[in-house]
């Protein structure tokens, strides 16, 4: 059975490994920019410079905290927590793996497995642009406020591809539950069935995570730093952690519905297949960030209504004309 | 009832209140996200679970987001509203006596039990299984004309920047 104190220690050890993710991703991130242009990255912290996530997270501790004095206190102070927060919740329902049996307990490998599981994954996708938007508000500054009013606009641009490009795999499915569209995969992932869905997706998915090419809200060259340019030590640090794992979060969603989650041949155990997966499209964000130029803004809100929104729809009626007649 | 109903409506009630009190309009904003996310948890901890998370994702995930937009470009600077308004004649005293009479009616609906107790839930009772059979067996005409309506709306909108645009 599954009791609140295994809940718990899933939900201890989920968080423990995402934190630890993030640190591994910054440095990561850093070593293949550098690869991609032609140079070594950070090398003077530790051996290939792994020690650098706790350089920078000593240095991000002990850094002054600065509040503007304009500022908004409490929504300042409460902007980089919801973006955490939103960012860590989703993972209760992610699974990454199937249930598995340590000393006769089936122990599902996941915080809980509702039946409107995408759904819960969406909404907190949904809440997450209230950290940005709020830290930008919050900070009376105008280039964080420019970052987040882009921020608000980008996501409920983004939000709708996404979700109609999503539908086309609950169709296929037939479920919510996470754990039933990784099982309705065993033979073919969602991406043979669902190949511009999963563009549609995916695209929508690097929209709403704010990476390059979508990485309006925090511009550099144009903003500053975006919404969080007045945030600095502890606080910025929580924004950082909020982005990357929203960047592993879109990477496990994307992973789990349409490239068949853990499923996989037998020669790698389920878990093992769901990390290499989710390794390679992690790898696929740094690499686009490594080569690609990010859209004009104009450009960027074109995309999402004008072709992404249509060809999901399309996609969709596909779908669902399919479904219908087909099976 | 359980806790979860407890604090969800404890907290509902709290920021609804909070809507109103608020001096600065993101601060309103911000109270009347946290509204909607306790009305979730209501529906959710009513078994409407697809209410629930729809609650989430349509009305503080999307909706609000506009609402924010808007105000935090309107209201950019962060300045608290005019706290002397102006009131009508009798303003007060006819809104207590509205809020008054509400009270009663509902006070009346919840002694009398106007609302018989709830049957056994069938099995899937709130999920989406079950409210889109709901919508698209039992309650399509409404359905449609509630479609209907939103397009009416969407037009309005399409006319409206249609007229403008020829003014150019």
């Amino acid at each position: 059975m599954d009791t609140v104190g295994l809940v718990l220690a899933r939900s201890l050890i989920l968080a423990v490994a995402l934190a630890s993710l993030f640190a591994g991703m910054t440095v990561i991130e850093r070593k293949m920019l550098g690869y991609f242009h032609l140079r070594l990255g950070p090398t003077r912290t530790g051996p290939w410079g792994l020690l650098q996530p706790v350089a920078d997270g000593i240095k991000a501790i002990v850094k002054e905290d600065i509040i503007p004095r304009d500022a908004d206190r409490l929504v300042f102070r409460l902007a980089p927590i919801i973006s955490v927060f939103t960012a860590l919740a989703a993972w209760a329902v992610i699974p990454v793996g199937p249930p598995v049996n340590i000393g006769g307990l089936t122990i599902p490998l996941g915080v809980a497995d509702p039946p409107g599981g995408v759904l819960v994954a969406v909404a907190f996708a949904a809440l997450s642009v209230y950290g940005v938007t709020l830290a930008g508000w919050a900070s009376q500054s105008k280039y964080s406020l420019l970052g987040s009013l882009r921020a608000s606009a980008q996501l409920i641009s983004y939000e709708l591809a996404m979700g109609l490009s999503l539908l086309g795999v609950l169709m296929l499915a037939g479920s919510l539950r996470l754990t039933e569209i990784v099982a309705a995969q065993e033979r073919l992932p969602f991406i043979l069935l669902q190949p511009l869905g999963f563009v549609i997706y995916f695209l929508a998915a690097l929209a709403e995570s704010a990476r390059v090419p979508f990485d309006l809200p925090e511009a550099e060259t144009e903003l500053v730093s975006g919404y969080s340019t007045e945030y600095s030590g502890m606080r910025f640090a929580m924004f950082m952690m909020a982005e990357y794992i929203h960047m592993i979060t879109a990477s496990s969603l994307v992973t789990l519905l349409y490239l068949g989650g853990w499923n996989g041949p037998v020669f790698l155990p389920p878990v093992v297949w769901f990390l290499v997966k989710l390794g390679f499209l992690l790898f696929v964000f740094i690499w686009l960030r490594a080569t690609m130029v990010r859209l004009r803004y104009d450009r960027l809100m074109d995309l999402g209504w004008k072709v992404l929104l249509p060809l999901a729809i399309l996609n969709l009626v596909a779908t669902a004309v399919i479904t219908v007649f087909v099976a | 009832m359980n806790w979860v109903v407890l604090v969800a409506a404890a907290l509902a009630l709290v920021s609804a209140v909070t809507v109103v009190r608020a001096r600065i309009p993101v601060h309103s904003v911000l109270a009347l996200v946290l509204n909607l996310i306790s009305l979730a948890a209501l529906f959710i901890a009513l078994d409407a679970e697809f209410m629930g998370l729809v609650q989430v994702i349509v009305y503080a995930g999307a909706v609000m987001v506009m609402f924010l937009f808007v105000v935090s470009l309107l209201g950019a600077r962060r300045e608290a509203i005019e706290r002397e308004m102006s009131l009508l004649p009798g303003q007060e005293g006819l809104g207590a006596l509205a809020a008054l009479l509400l009270l009663a009616a509902l006070l009346l609906a919840v002694l009398r039990q106007a609302y018989p107790a709830p049957a056994a839930l069938f099995a899937g009772f709130g999920t989406v299984r079950a409210f889109g059979a709901a919508l698209f067996y039992e309650h399509v005409l409404v359905l449609q004309f509630a479609a209907l309506l939103l397009m009416v709306a969407v037009v309005g909108v399409v006319v409206l920047i249609a007229r403008r645009d020829q003014g150019r």
